[in-house]
């Protein structure tokens, strides 16, 4: 995705340290007007250090961060137009839900009469109109955080922070709320800052992910960019399945690599930047990449012998041992009647791979 | 969850817990029925009377009783008020203020009076007026009585305020609150429930209290401790019991009271 | 109660702490002055000499603490032999205070037990009913007790009613009056903690316990007493501490013969034959006494939840 929009809050080369412990070497990113941006990683690799640090709730200990022109890095949490939607939602329990979404404003010194208005019409946006008089533990976990939701945009912030609002929500009710948060993104038009562990949930809803892990961003880039093209082990691994295959590269030329997977099985890939010839690195190819036939198809397909089959639903994932060595899961969909998608355990197969399917990645 | 616990009940427990409340309470319910007694002995009963309650406020100790009453709970009053107000600002630097290096011997010192024999306090504090040369009387016992119920006063304030996490505060300070009104707005109201149970136990702590008063007070001026305590010793008079119905009664009603706060607040 | 509340409010727990000093000095001015700086004062004066109408004279004297523990004879130019008076009031206190608890361990777990095994809702009212004469004015209950002992109180007239005794009992001015005083007055004490520890015990772990084979009584021994130690610990501490220092009831269910520190102590500054030095000697002997019991139980629980934990 191109695009030219104007950068909404730069973090330049933002660093902190907790004692001995570093959690964020060095961080620059930046996201820009309007995006919904998510930071996706595990937990302890930084993403809620560093949604904090905009927020202003932990100080900087090198860099700096911007909104817009305005350097906010050292301002109190109060004084900076960014709001946030807590993990718990946080809602004040002594005060009724139009109270809570009314505070911001009344904070910034609006008259209670405009403050009660706008705090209507937040609540009128997430639907929870009716329930304005009473407190927030008389609501359901989705209500209190749609409440949450309105109590942070009813300020009007130039951005928007997200500390995985969806975490303590039923699997049913994070998938509409998964489209009803960007819906209301698009709606608003505000910069969102969205922080997960779920990498199906950021693949979802965002515009760009940047993935986190050690205090470091791993890669950055949109949904589709991240799941195609991993740029090293540790993202291809955390995004989606995937078999990881260690291999020897043999020759490079003309953008692409030969690898070596050994028992004389060879694959041609991609040429990736910082892989060499004779390195030894790993390549990924994700399982619904690959398909099984009883016939070879091509001059790259390897041999195997089916394992297992595990039934999930939608799909089924094949387990099966390679003669090269390694053990490869292939996944074919459900739906897909018209080949013969399933072998019984014992069988010999081909195991075939659709074009640019495997990459090289960075260790 | 604990649906097996009833197998593990024990056969002679639940006697034994009746026999706990009535140990507890036989001799309160005793004294209460004698309160009422129509007779000048307190051996026998001579039927149902109130006139040990008229007696209080009308006898030849009532005017004596008046002002340990006055005493009593004007002390109580503002003891309790000065020491809620030094514990929750205390609490506010203990449990909101980080670690530092003095953390656990301030909450030995906040803690001092519930942990060191009333008795040993009394001497200190009644040696430590003497030497500074202050007349002993009511404002000995208001002082000391502000001292020993900060603690009392301290543990439900800070229970109160650890159970509140940060993130309120933060929410608060995220939508443009500045701290003060952070503190106003959203820790104060949150911390309500335990502020009032810490003044209410401080104010009983303060109303029950003998050994210190009975140390630090000077000649004439009595609490209703210190009052009953120095009739019991001429032996228990009908009207001791009397009064003593009243403090029951009232000391009942204000747990009470407090209970049942803490239990609204539960079911938030 | 609001949970988890680790989570989260680590971050902020340090919000208030430019303001600390200011936050805290009001506590430390009060309690500094009032309660620490005389604790002080007071092992300053044990080693004062005494001044007769009370008070002290500003002069080093180690008389208090011999006056405790040795006798010089009538005209203290005789070698020194221990003094066994005082020490014996020390013993009696302690002794009085151990049984004391003693008796309230054995009334209160059962009950702590057997709250901590009712229904939710049933737990806070039954803790709220043994709380209630906790509330009540101490020296009211211990007035009460004074009455239903009476040789001619409640408790022999039923005793005698009954056909049990002929001739009424001497409770009050006993040794056993004053344990059954202290055993009174502090029996909520006992209960509070150990219902709060029972009521953390996992019963899983009795009925894994019985599912390997286990009676009743070798669960209750075995397995949940052990768990809740911590708590039966806390309990005899609460009960054990204030007894030992008790002055109410034995002054009202003692008396003369039946002398603990705190009568010994109170005897030495109210009244005009007091003799302070000897008085702040014995409080500071009685506090150290105290800080001991509670040093080593401290330790002990420190070792047991870091076992568990």
């Amino acid at each position: 995705m191109t695009d030219e929009r104007p950068i909404a809050i730069d973090i330049r080369q933002v660093i902190k340290r907790f004692g001995d412990f570093t959690a964020l070497k060095e961080v620059s990113l930046g996201i820009r007007d309007n995006e919904f941006f998510t930071l996706l990683g595990p937990s302890g690799c930084g993403k809620t250090t560093l949604l904090r640090m905009i927020a202003g709730f932990e100080d900087v200990t090198a860099g700096a961060i911007y909104l817009y022109d305005q350097e906010i890095a050292r301002l109190p949490p109060n004084k900076r137009p960014i709001n946030t939607v807590f993990q718990n939602y946080a809602l004040f329990p002594t005060m009724t839900v139009l109270e809570n979404v009314g505070f911001g404003l009344e904070m910034q010194g609006k008259p209670r009469s405009e403050a009660n208005r706008r705090a209507g019409e937040m609540l009128e946006l997430v639907q929870l109109t009716q329930f304005a008089h009473r407190k927030p533990s008389q609501l359901s976990g989705g209500q209190q955080q749609r409440v949450a939701l309105a109590r942070a945009l009813a300020p009007q912030p130039r951005g928007l922070l997200l500390d995985e609002p969806l975490s303590a929500l039923d699997m049913k009710l994070r998938k509409s709320m998964q489209i009803e948060l960007k819906h209301i993104q698009r709606e608003t038009g505000i910069t969102f800052i969205f922080v997960t562990h779920d990498q199906e949930e950021a693949l979802t809803m965002s515009d760009r992910i940047a993935v986190m892990s050690a205090g470091e961003v791993q890669q950055l880039g949109s949904a589709r960019d991240i799941y195609e093209h991993p740029r090293n082990m540790f993202v291809a691994d955390f995004i989606g399945d995937t078999n990881l295959v260690e291999v020897s590269v043999d020759r490079i030329g003309g953008g692409h690599a030969t690898c070596n997977l050994g028992g004389g099985y060879m694959l041609s890939c991609e040429a990736v930047e910082g892989v060499g010839t004779g390195s030894r690195v790993h390549l990924s190819v994700r399982p619904e990449r690959l398909f099984l036939s009883t016939e070879r198809t091509g001059p790259e397909a390897l041999r195997g012998r089916v394992v297992e089959n595990i039934f999930i639903g939608t799909d089924i994932t094949t387990i099966l041992d390679l003669e090269a060595g390694q053990r490869f899961r292939v996944r074919a969909s459900n739906s897909d009647r018209g080949n013969q998608r399933v072998f019984e355990p014992g069988q010999d197969v081909f195991v075939n791979m659709e074009r640019g399917a495997a990459r090289l990645l960075i260790d | 969850m604990r649906t097996g616990a009833a197998r593990f009940d024990f056969p002679g427990f639940k006697v034994m817990t009746f026999l706990c409340l009535f140990i507890l309470y036989a001799p309160l319910v005793i004294v209460m029925i004698y309160s009422f007694n129509d007779s000048r002995s307190i051996t026998t009963w001579g039927g149902f009377s109130l006139r040990w309650y008229v007696d209080v406020f009308t006898g030849p100790d009532s005017a004596k009783f008046k002002s340990a009453a006055f005493n009593s709970f004007s002390i109580a009053l503002i003891a309790a008020t000065v020491a809620t107000a030094i514990a929750t600002s205390a609490a506010l630097a203990m449990v909101r203020g980080g670690r530092f290096k003095l953390r656990t011997a301030t909450f030995g010192v906040i803690n001092l009076p519930i942990l060191v024999p009333e008795i040993v306090t009394a001497v200190a504090i009644l040696i430590f007026f003497n030497t500074i040369g202050f007349t002993r009387g009511y404002m000995t016992i208001l002082v000391a009585h502000i001292a020993f119920c900060i603690p009392f006063a301290y543990l439900p304030i800070s229970a109160r305020m650890q159970g509140i996490e940060g993130v309120y505060e933060q929410a608060a300070m995220d939508l443009y609150a500045d701290r003060k009104q952070a503190f106003r707005r959203v820790l104060l109201p949150m911390m309500m429930p335990g502020i009032f149970s810490g003044f209410l136990l401080a104010f009983i702590i303060s109303l029950d209290d003998f050994i210190i008063t009975n140390f630090v007070k000077g000649a004439g001026v009595e609490t209703l401790p210190t009052a009953i305590f120095g009739s019991v010793k001429q032996g228990i008079r009908p009207n001791i019991m009397a009064i003593s119905t009243m403090l029951l009664a009232f000391s009942t009603v204000i747990v009470t009271l407090s209970w049942l706060v803490s239990r609204i607040d539960r079911t938030k | 109660m609001a949970g988890g509340a680790a989570s989260g409010g680590s971050a902020t727990s340090d919000a208030y702490a430019p303001a600390r000093g200011w936050l805290l000095m009001p506590a430390w001015l009060v309690l500094g002055i009032v309660v620490v700086a005389p604790v002080f004062l007071m092992l300053i004066y044990s080693f004062l000499t005494k001044e007769f109408r009370g008070g002290v004279i500003w002069e080093f004297s180690l008389e208090a603490y011999d006056q405790f523990f040795f006798d010089r004879g009538l005209f203290g130019d005789e070698p020194p032999t221990i003094q066994w008076a005082y020490i014996q009031i020390f013993w009696r206190s302690i002794w009085q205070a151990t049984l004391a608890t003693v008796l309230a361990l054995l009334i209160g777990f059962p009950t702590a037990y057997f709250i901590a095994t009712r229904p939710v809702q049933q737990r806070t009212v039954w803790v709220f009913l043994i709380t209630i004469p906790y509330w009540v004015n101490l020296l009211i209950r211990t007035v009460s007790m004074r009455f239903i002992l009476r040789d001619q109180g409640p408790l022999n007239d039923f005793l005698q009613w009954i056909g049990v005794i002929a001739e009424p009992l001497t409770i009050i001015n006993t040794n056993i009056g004053v344990q059954l005083g202290l055993f009174y007055s502090y029996l909520p004490f006992m209960v509070l903690p150990l219902y709060a520890a029972i009521e953390r015990y996992n019963f899983a772990l009795s009925e894994a316990a019985a599912d390997l084979y286990a009676p009743r009584r070798k669960i209750l021994t075995r397995v949940v007493l052990p768990a809740v130690k911590p708590g039966v610990i806390a309990g005899c501490i609460l009960v054990f501490v204030p007894s030992l220092g008790s002055f109410l009831a034995p002054d009202l269910l003692g008396g003369a013969r039946n002398f603990m520190i705190g009568s010994l102590i109170d005897e030495q500054f109210r009244g005009s034959a007091g003799n302070w030095p000897f008085g702040a000697a014995a409080a500071m002997i009685l506090l150290t006494l105290v800080l001991m019991v509670l040093m080593v139980l401290a330790r002990q629980q420190a070792r047991l939840e870091k076992g568990a934990g």
